[in-house]
């Protein structure tokens, strides 16, 4: 397995507003390998969302860049970061953000329908088994609204591992879920690097939280105050 | 089914009211439209129709687009000549069956001659003014629909007595005579006959039914004073479009002017093409009108689903793939609304096919409508087009939303 990074972000800084500047984030290096559970921590406001949003691709630096697989990012056009998020990279919000009119099962294979690699069959197949493999098994065909907080959550789960990414990002995917739930979510996160991607490599799950618990299960702890890293620690490898 | 067209369907069809409203307000353009296009059109062509059956196609008259040549113009090559006297002529196409045995020849139709005079008849001591258009009964069966408006008799009957004549029910009734009474018939020219009423006519139009009579050619030539010529050579070609063409070589072969009846009402198609013009403006206005419900309903669908649009991005959705959507859903919305408009416009247009209008100039007739494909292909496009315009803007703007402003904020 190669150990090059599937992210690495080379002195990175996010400043937005005109008249009135404000800096998001501010000269982070950080290399992200295959098989690490990364958990970005940091007080309210401290950027760290923010620096999950330019590593996935969700907002351009202002300076510096991001190479995700060991490509630059910075310059590419708007359609060709969609197709580079689309291929490698899997969301998960706080709130689920799964399209209410949809079920479970086509909410899951909406990256795969907009991939467009495998048929229809190959899609669905593999939405179930994904479905199953949360848990979802029987809950394929409910809309969202039918389903509670963490079966919601375990969908946008399946729907960001649909494509098979090299690396998930995952913006405080606990932040509303009861104890059990944040548990079972937290769990199957962690097991995530375990497997390899579609590509072969490992795995990468990068996550942004205030959940003390989730940090401390995570192999690498990093902490964000100001936009800058504050602690970079290794817990785990 | 493709994500775009699944993501669209499943927006227009899950807002049913929404929906509705937008194919309702493009159905009752199309439908509409449809309607006043087969009304439209349906009047003109009655109209024209009308026009082309009630006269002759081609009208070959004794008058010349330009005056002859005078003989001393012809005999001296001469600067200015002055003070010359023109030979006199008499009015009238002369050798006039030798003319329409040439048309008859290669005219692609039939051919008849007339002669008209202005006339008062006398009845019980009144006296009425007419106009008398003196005819070859045969022949005219064949250039005019007078054969099948003879009322209590036939066009025969004008051979059946001498100095017969045919009047208009109108004139009949102005008059107080029936078949079979005698009238006094004094031209202009002060000629004045003795004619016997053989059969009245009704061509539905009064200015004609209460004015106009016929007699054979002899007895209109006597009273006009014109013996052996005729006024006009009238002439019914079988495709009536190609009148123009033919008009043009009989005036060639025979130097009397030859007028198609295109060239006669140049004036009345003219006003046809301004007449069309204004209606497909308006026609296009409605489906305009219509495209604004359109782009309501789109513009609420996409402001609604900002957020959707923002993870479709960040999932990794194309903008050009999310533009797309909301362009297909007013496609969508648009193709419902042509096909229920097609639906209501061909209903209308029967319905309105239905009512009867009576007039006092007129026999009462049912509204003329005309069914075309043209119409219902013109409105279904126009309402595609203005659909497509509706949605695109709409689109463009939910195609440029940066999904980290809305999942921030959703945050």
């Amino acid at each position: 397995m190669s150990d090059a990074p599937l992210l690495d972000v080379q002195n990175v800084t996010r400043v937005i507003g005109d008249e009135v500047k404000t800096t998001l984030v501010a000269g982070v290096d950080l290399a992200v390998a295959p098989g690490e559970f990364v958990a970005i921590t940091g007080p309210s406001g401290s950027g760290k969302s923010s620096l999950l949003y330019l590593l996935g691709l969700l907002d351009v630096p202002t300076t510096g860049e991001v190479h995700v697989l060991g490509r630059p990012t910075s310059k590419l056009a708007e359609d060709a970061r969609a197709d580079l998020r689309l291929a490698t990279l899997g969301f998960v919000f706080q709130f689920h953000f799964l399209l209410p009119e949809f079920t479970a099962l086509e909410n899951v294979l909406l990256p795969m329908r907009a991939a467009r690699k495998l048929s229809e069959a190959q899609m669905k197949a593999r939405g179930r088994e994904l479905l199953a493999s949360l848990g979802l098994a029987d809950h394929a065909h409910k809309t969202p609204d039918k389903l509670s907080g963490g079966q919601r959550q375990r969908v946008a789960i399946a729907r960001a591992l649909a494509n098979d990414p090299s690396v998930i990002l995952a913006d405080e995917p606990t932040g509303n879920l009861d104890t059990a739930s944040s548990d079972q979510v937290l769990g199957i996160l962690r097991d995530l690097v375990a497997t390899k991607a579609a590509d072969g490599r490992g795995r990468a799950v990068v996550v942004v939280t205030h959940d003390l618990d989730l940090a401390a299960r995570a192999d690498r702890r990093v902490h964000i105050v100001d936009g800058r890293i504050a602690t970079d620690v290794r817990t785990k490898g | 089914m493709s994500l775009v067209a699944l993501i669209a369907w499943t927006h227009v069809s899950s807002r049913l009211r929404q929906t509705l409203v937008g194919v309702l307000g493009v159905a009752t353009g199309v439908g509409f439209s449809v309607m006043m296009a087969a009304l439209m059109e349906g009047s003109q062509r009655d109209f024209i129709t009308q026009l082309v059956d009630s006269l002759p196609h081609i009208s070959v008259t004794d008058d010349r687009r330009a005056p002859p040549m005078q003989p001393a113009a012809i005999a001296y090559e001469a600067a200015e000549i002055r003070g010359q006297t023109s030979p006199a002529t008499r009015p009238g196409i002369k050798n006039p069956y030798a003319i329409m045995a040439g048309l008859e020849g290669w005219v692609p139709g039939a051919v008849a001659p007339s002669v008209q005079a202005k006339a008062v008849i006398r009845f019980s001591g009144r006296d009425t003014a007419a106009s008398v258009v003196g005819i070859d009964a045969r022949r005219e069966q064949n250039v005019s629909k007078l054969a099948t408006q003879i009322r209590g008799g036939n066009l025969d009957n004008l051979y059946k007595a001498s100095n017969a004549i045919v009047l208009g029910d109108g004139l009949a009734k102005k008059m107080g005579a029936r078949p079979g009474n005698s009238v006094t018939v004094t031209a202009g020219n002060g000629r004045a006959i003795s004619a016997t009423v053989v059969a009245l006519f009704h061509s539905g139009v009064s200015q004609i039914d209460d004015t106009q009579s016929y007699t054979l050619i002899k007895t209109a030539q006597i009273l006009a004073g014109q013996t052996g010529l005729v006024n006009e050579i009238r002439v019914k070609i079988r495709d009536a479009t190609q009148s123009r063409d033919i008009a043009a070589r009989i005036e060639a072969e025979t130097g009397y002017k030859s007028m198609s009846w295109q060239e006669a009402h140049q004036d009345l198609l003219s006003a046809f093409e301004i007449r069309n013009f204004i209606m497909y403006t308006v026609v296009e206005a409605i489906l305009l009108v219509a495209s604004f419900g359109t782009y309501n309903i789109i513009s609420t669908i996409t402001h609604e689903k900002t957020r959707d649009i923002a993870i479709m991005k960040s999932l990794g959705l194309r903008a050009s793939t999310v533009r797309r959507i909301f362009v297909l859903e007013s496609v969508l919305i648009g193709m419902a609304g042509m096909l229920i408009g097609w639906v209501l416009g061909y209903l209308l247009s029967i319905g309105m096919g239905l009512i009867e209008i009576k007039s006092p100039f007129m026999d009462s007739t049912h509204l003329p409508i005309y069914f075309s494909p043209m119409h219902y292909g013109l409105a279904g496009v126009v309402a595609l087009i203005a659909s497509v315009i509706a949605g695109f803007f709409p689109a463009r703007k939910a195609a440029s939303v940066q999904p980290v402003d809305i999942i921030r904020g959703a945050s």
